[in-house]
């Protein structure tokens, strides 16, 4: 439970530093400039390193997890998605985990029944709910993001964010997408925090993103609905900055670095940690193979021959046993050398 | 079964409280009853493996060599290098937790560190300590840990309480198999000599004689000749299987617990009768007389030594291809490695059924078809009659077997056997069967007699639910196509749901099957009379 604890206190160092930054210190180039640069070119060279090195890395089984009947004859009904056989089939089944979380939609849970009454089985699909809230509302949270970084603001991001807001309520529009996003996270926290078992597994590393993201989400709404920022200056900011004409505007508020900073810390975090998983489901032998491993050839690498026991060194240990019990030899006994 | 293991209603007591110690300040306390014997000197030797001596899991010195802190990190290192598999698994883990309740070992004993996730972590521990900067800067703060002697008695303890079923790895929202990491962990004890007796024993004797039980060629076939004369006895025909006969068409292997021990040897009885009824041109081979191989519970490379003898018994005789018998591990290497290592073997054709005609497409590499796969498509084209009356006395259920359902993907061909042979049969709760099903709990080369109190607890998730067919349908039989369920079957049955047996698939299918000019069958394969057949029980069924 020490991990609690100190996720908690590195988030709260993590909103400290910036704070002490801007406003006692000044420093808001290095806060509002330098770091997002540097936070960025940590992720993106962080996550390429990591799928070069996972990439480099061969396959040398191929082992698929079959979730359903193989491709054997023609007239039994072969489960395409569960048990691919084609790479189109595979495809689908990477895909059908990217987007809708197959393997932990089948979450079930075991009830272990007082003595005698055995185990029955419930269906526990709150992982699979809490799971997709959150990766959903992330993506809209950060899609509908773009329209900081845009001028004239697309259309798509537009529609989303008309959508996000048809609750219509509140000035400014309340969105949807972080409120789930707020919610969700909280409820994954709540999860690790109050079932025993989860609790035990749990690490500082499995606490950290969660309050980390709970703090990008509460300054982020803070900044939209409570204390509101300079929504001109810093969108002129970030449109500097991703076109490598950093302008740096006076008055914008301290929150503003806060929110900024955590999510660079976000993203240099990201490709050294659990994070990486959002690119290790492509690249999970179990999922990402065909199970057509008896249909084509599939070739190791690093295959190398082994010294095994000879049928010739098998025959002549048993070749009198064997021709006593009339089981056929390769050398007839009559004609090896030295018998008569 | 031991004296020392407990009650089954003193066992079903499973305690799921956690400890109050975290994981990493919880040292493994090894019990009798969970852990198996050290494997000996002698074993290791024959099959020139690092490390041989002999030592006993009790005692706190396990004679491990002065550098073994280095042969474990070097091994390791070289395997993340070699399987993306390692690499994937060590870095993408959210501890989701998801998979903590589909270990059937976490169902039967509570002990946390039998949830895969936990597993796992036992590695992932030092991986992190020695491969990741964070682990080296942060240490235990960020799950990262050295390598101790208790951690590797850890592993040890642990890694052999993993079946290597794959049910965790289908409920993985990333894929990741605990399989393949046990697999790998009992590679890196192995660099130091820590194998279990029950693995390291019949890998030696399959390697050298040709069968895990060390059963020598002449014992092999008299062994079958004495089935043969069982089938004189209940059908009048006389059947003369080859041995090693060259030119044969098919080569038929099965694993050596169908022609050495009950109930596998009926199953057995079964792939004679159809074969001899078919008129196969097949032969057995007393050189690849395992189709189980222990090897691949032991590392990759003692798989593959074992395998290699397939393919080079099939190109001796110079056969057409492979037929394979009801086994699950065996299947999972045939299906998912066999190719790999040792193929791909030209020198075999395409497998075709004499019989149907059917091209078996999805075997064109390999070259090795599944004898369900084989039996389900001549009952398809009609090759054969039933009299499915003769199976009446059996109210049947069917266990998945792990190896063929997660790594396969068999399902529907051995139930279409089945529904065609057996008139009476029962499907278990449908979390408990096909890609969900249970491990028998005595898979992987945990099927010894000392561990039995972690059997019975392994095996609990499955015999629950076969209780509960029995209770709620009259279930008295179990069918399974794996020889380690068979093995295993019969005592976990006894302990958890007495009055269940334990059959194969196709002694189910010779009960029915009429040869031609055969005698009246008055008892079943096992010698059993067929109460059903008497006018006068009929009707009282049900």
């Amino acid at each position: 439970m020490i991990g609690v604890a100190y996720a908690l206190i590195a988030v709260f160092i993590l909103i400290l530093v910036p704070w002490i930054g801007v406003q006692g210190l000044g420093l808001t180039y290095l806060f509002g400039v330098i770091i997002p640069y540097a936070a960025m070119a940590i992720f993106f060279f962080g996550v390429l390193q990591r799928l070069i090195k996972w990439s480099r890395i061969p396959n040398p089984f191929k082992i698929p997890t079959t979730g359903g009947q193989q491709k054997s004859l023609d007239w039994i009904r072969q489960s395409k998605f569960d048990n691919p056989s084609s790479t189109g089939q595979v495809v689908g089944r990477v895909l059908s985990e990217v987007f809708l979380f197959r393997s932990l939609f089948r979450n079930l849970s075991p009830r272990v029944g007082i003595q005698g009454t055995g185990v029955t089985y419930a269906s526990a699909k709150w992982l699979w709910v809490f799971a997709i809230l959150f990766h959903y509302a992330m993506f809209t949270t950060v899609f509908r993001h773009l329209r900081f970084f845009t001028n004239p603001v697309p259309w798509p991001v537009k529609f989303v964010e008309g959508i996000d807001g048809w609750l219509e309520v509140g000035i400014p529009q309340v969105m949807i997408s972080g409120l789930v996003l707020l919610c969700a996270v909280c409820l994954l926290l709540t999860r690790r925090l109050v079932i025993p078992r989860f609790r035990y597994i749990s690490l500082m590393n499995d606490f950290f993103p969660l309050f980390l993201l709970i703090a990008i989400a509460t300054t982020g709404a803070l900044m939209r609905y409570i204390v509101g920022i300079d929504v001109p200056s810093v969108k002129e900011l970030i449109i500097g900055l991703i076109s490598f004409k950093p302008v740096m505007n006076e008055g914008i508020g301290p929150l503003f670095f806060i929110h900024i900073f955590l999510v660079s810390t976000l993203l240099a975090y990201f490709p050294f940690s659990k994070l990486i998983h959002a690119g290790g489901i492509f690249f999970s032998p179990t999922r990402s193979m065909a199970n057509d491993n008896r249909a084509v050839h599939h070739d190791n690498p690093w295959n190398y021959p082994v010294k095994f026991h000879t049928y010739d060194a098998f025959e002549e240990e048993f070749r009198d046993k064997m021709t006593e019990a009339g089981i056929p030899l390769d050398k007839d006994p009559a004609s090896l050398p030295g018998k008569d | 079964m031991t004296d020392d293991l407990p009650k089954p209603e003193k066992l079903s007591q499973i305690d799921l409280t956690m400890p109050s110690t975290g994981w990493m300040d919880t040292p493994a306390l090894l019990k009798k009853g969970i852990f198996c014997h050290a494997a000996r000197a002698k074993d290791i030797e024959a099959l020139n493996m690092p490390n041989p001596r002999d030592w006993r899991v009790e005692d706190d010195d396990w004679k491990l060599p002065e550098n073994w802190q280095e042969i474990i990190l070097d091994g390791l290192r070289e395997r993340l290098e070699k399987f993306r598999s390692l690499r994937i698994f060590m870095d993408t883990c959210v501890r989701c937790g998801a998979c903590a309740d589909k270990c059937h070992f976490f169902i039967g004993s509570g002990d946390p560190k039998n949830m895969p996730v936990l597993r796992a972590e036992l590695l992932r521990s030092v991986y992190r300590s020695n491969f990741t900067g964070a682990g080296k800067i942060m240490g235990k703060m960020v799950g990262a840990r050295g390598l101790t002697e208790k951690v590797l008695k850890e592993w040890w303890y642990y890694f052999f309480q993993c079946t290597e079923c794959r049910r965790c790895s289908l409920f993985c929202p990333y894929g990741i198999d605990t399989a393949e990491i046990t697999i790998i962990v009992r590679e890196l004890l192995n660099l130091l000599g820590l194998n279990i007796d029950w693995i390291a024993s019949p890998v030696a004797k399959c390697h050298h004689v040709g069968n895990h039980i060390g059963m020598e060629p002449q014992a092999m076939k008299e062994s079958i000749d004495f089935l043969c004369d069982d089938i004189k006895d209940i059908t009048g025909i006389r059947i003369e299987p080859s041995f090693n006969r060259k030119g044969a068409e098919i080569l038929f292997i099965t694993s050596s617990g169908d022609y050495y021990s009950e109930p596998g040897i009926f199953t057995c009885m079964g792939y004679l009768m159809l074969f001899h009824q078919l008129g196969l041109d097949y032969t057995w081979s007393t050189y690849a007389a395992e189709g189980g191989n222990f090897g691949y519970f032991t590392s990759h490379e003692a798989a593959k030594l074992l395998n290699a003898k397939i393919y080079a018994e099939a190109e001796r005789l110079g056969v057409k291809y492979i037929l394979g018998g009801e086994c699950g591990h065996m299947w999972r290497v045939l299906n998912q490695y066999m190719d790999t290592m040792n193929g791909p073997p030209d020198f075999l054709e395409t497998p075709v059924s004499p019989v149907t005609g059917t091209r078996f497409e999805n075997a064109a590499s390999t070259k090795a078809v599944h004898i369900c796969e084989f039996t389900a498509d001549l009952i398809k084209e009609d090759k054969l009659t039933f009299d499915p009356k003769r199976n009446d006395h059996i109210d049947l259920t069917y266990h998945d077997s792990c190896n063929v359902a997660r790594g396969m993907g068999m399902f529907e061909e051995p139930r279409y056997i089945i529904k065609k042979v057996c008139n009476n049969f029962y499907e278990m709760p449908e979390e408990t069967i096909r890609e969900q099903t249970f491990c028998c709990g005595s898979g992987a080369g945990l099927h010894a007699g000392e561990d039995m109190e972690l059997r019975m607890r392994g095996g609990f998730a499955r015999a629950n639910a076969v209780r509960h067919v029995r209770d709620k349908h009259g279930v008295n039989m179990l069918a399974c196509i794996c020889a380690i369920d068979r093995a295993a079957f019969p005592t976990l049955m006894e302990y958890w749901a007495p009055e269940v047996g334990v059959t194969g698939i196709h002694e189910l299918l010779a009960n029915a099957m009429i040869m031609d000019g055969e005698k009246e069958r008055t008892q079943d394969i096992r010698g059993e009379d067929l109460p059903n057949l008497e006018p006068e029980d009929k009707g009282d069924k049900h």
